[in-house]
């Protein structure tokens, strides 16, 4: 592994070791759209096996951009990202370090919550379950690479925060439909998810691919 | 000269709207199982054929802009007003499209919204351009331009991603009229018409709105710049 990219990649699992911020808040967030999720439609029977996947990848979805917001803001702050600007490195390996840390808190978020989840909509996995450790890092880390390049992006807007999920959604949906039908599939055992598998790992290539190509575009915009 | 001749030509487009109006409602045959509904289909398509077509000027100016941003930046402001006429235009064509959408499937679906492929493509596009523009909103300066760029690209990369994924899943939508199997294309000459006049009109209409967009966003770029040039010297 390069050694920028290393340190980058250390420098924000220490800060996140230390402070705790985007795992907690991500945590908290996601547990409360479960519970709201499961309060507004009484989930009960074959039916809370269908939406379940859905919940979950909209969980995370909405979670993860309240995480993706700090990974910027967080530079800014004593000009950090000026800093790494006139850095004699490629923008593509910070890029690539905060993909990384944020993939691994989203998925730690992921692994505490799913219990919970399984307990609250009284799920039962009727399909093959390792599939899951397939799908849903593929899916996160579709959020993740490109939730972490538009917060690059909105980050140099007026209304920082508010621009991220505005610009991220939609570019997301595919991803989006794969992740929860995939899931559903692995949970109802009805439908074959290997063909959202594909298409998740196709969606995965193309847009981190473009994501390291354009990064120093966005990163020095001026 | 130039007004005169944009003046001309809006006269040849509502010309040709007229007749492409005319062509539609009372040329075209009464269609022999949707009956009458049918002719949205004369809008519809057109718009969305313009529509699509407007996108694509959209992201070439993106691609333009990011090309010459460095090199040529008179050639950069240029294709970064063709990148945002593109897409301001195209998503009221958009619009349209998915308002006659709707207003058709009622009568021959029975509904007015189905989550299918082309359908939903389009949505998507349409909630893209639409963060594309909100972008343009909420930035400012050569940083915007080169970001709304970055998002124009990334936009119309994802609609291919949005049209496999969905076809994958449902598909509703009448096949394609042309270029799909052996049975498809209009065989009614009368029909092909007014489809085609409607084609023309729509388009036309289109390139002028798009013009007119491209040159206020160019006068626009010219007073920013007049702008900060005189900012920069009355602190000299």
């Amino acid at each position: 592994m390069p050694r920028v990219l290393w340190t980058h990649l250390m420098k924000d699992l220490r800060i996140e070791w230390r402070s705790k911020e985007a795992i907690n808040s991500m945590l908290f967030f996601a547990l409360l759209v479960v519970v709201l999720f499961s309060l507004a439609f009484d989930p009960r029977g074959p039916f809370s096996q269908s939406i379940a996947g859905g919940v979950l990848s909209v969980a995370t979805m909405f979670a993860s951009v309240s995480a993706l917001n700090q990974a910027w803001a967080r530079e800014i702050r004593h000009q950090v990202m000026d800093a790494q600007r006139m850095a004699p490195t490629p923008g593509a390996e910070l890029f690539l370090a905060k993909v990384l840390a944020n993939f691994l808190f989203v998925t730690i978020v992921q692994v505490i919550l799913a219990p919970v989840f399984l307990v609250m909509y009284n799920l039962r996995v009727v399909g093959q379950a390792w599939l899951l450790a397939v799908v849903l890092p593929l899916g996160t880390w579709a959020l993740v690479a490109n939730g972490t390049f538009f917060a690059a992006l909105s980050i140099r807007s007026r209304n920082r925060e508010l621009l991220l999920p505005l610009i991220l959604f939609p570019i997301f949906v595919p991803a989006l439909l794969a992740m929860v039908n995939a899931t559903g599939g692995i949970l109802t055992g009805e439908s074959d998810p290997g063909m959202w598998i594909k298409l998740l790992t196709g969606y995965d290539i193309i847009f981190t691919t473009v994501s390291l190509l354009l990064f120093d575009t966005v990163f020095n915009a001026e | 000269m130039k007004k005169l001749a944009t003046g001309f030509y809006a006269a040849i487009v509502v010309a040709l709207m007229v007749w492409g109006f005319y062509q539609a409602i009372y040329v075209a045959p009464d269609e022999s199982t949707m009956h009458e509904v049918q002719r949205i289909f004369y809008y519809h398509v057109p718009n969305a054929i313009v529509c699509f077509a407007f996108f694509a000027v959209s992201l070439l100016g993106s691609i333009g802009y990011l090309a010459f941003r460095r090199s040529n930046p008179e050639w950069a402001q240029r294709a970064d007003a063709w990148a945002l006429a593109g897409a301001e235009v195209g998503v009221v064509f958009c619009t349209v499209v998915l308002i006659t959408g709707p207003l058709w499937g009622r009568r021959a679906w029975g509904i007015w919204w189905t989550w299918d492929a082309r359908l939903t493509t389009t949505l998507v596009l349409w909630l893209i351009y639409a963060s594309y523009l909100l972008l343009r909103r909420f930035a400012a300066g050569p940083q915007m331009q080169t970001l709304a760029a970055v998002l124009g690209i990334f936009g119309a990369l994802d609609v291919p991603i949005v049209y496999m994924s969905n076809r994958w899943w449902r598909t509703q939508h009448p096949a394609p009229v042309f270029g799909g199997d052996a049975d498809s294309g209009i065989k009614d000459p009368a029909m092909l018409a007014a489809f085609g006049w409607n084609v023309l009109a729509w388009f036309a209409w289109g390139v002028l709105i798009l013009l007119l967009r491209y040159q206020v966003e160019r006068k626009h770029q010219k007073n920013a710049a007049l702008e900060a040039r005189e900012a920069l010297e009355s602190h000299v």
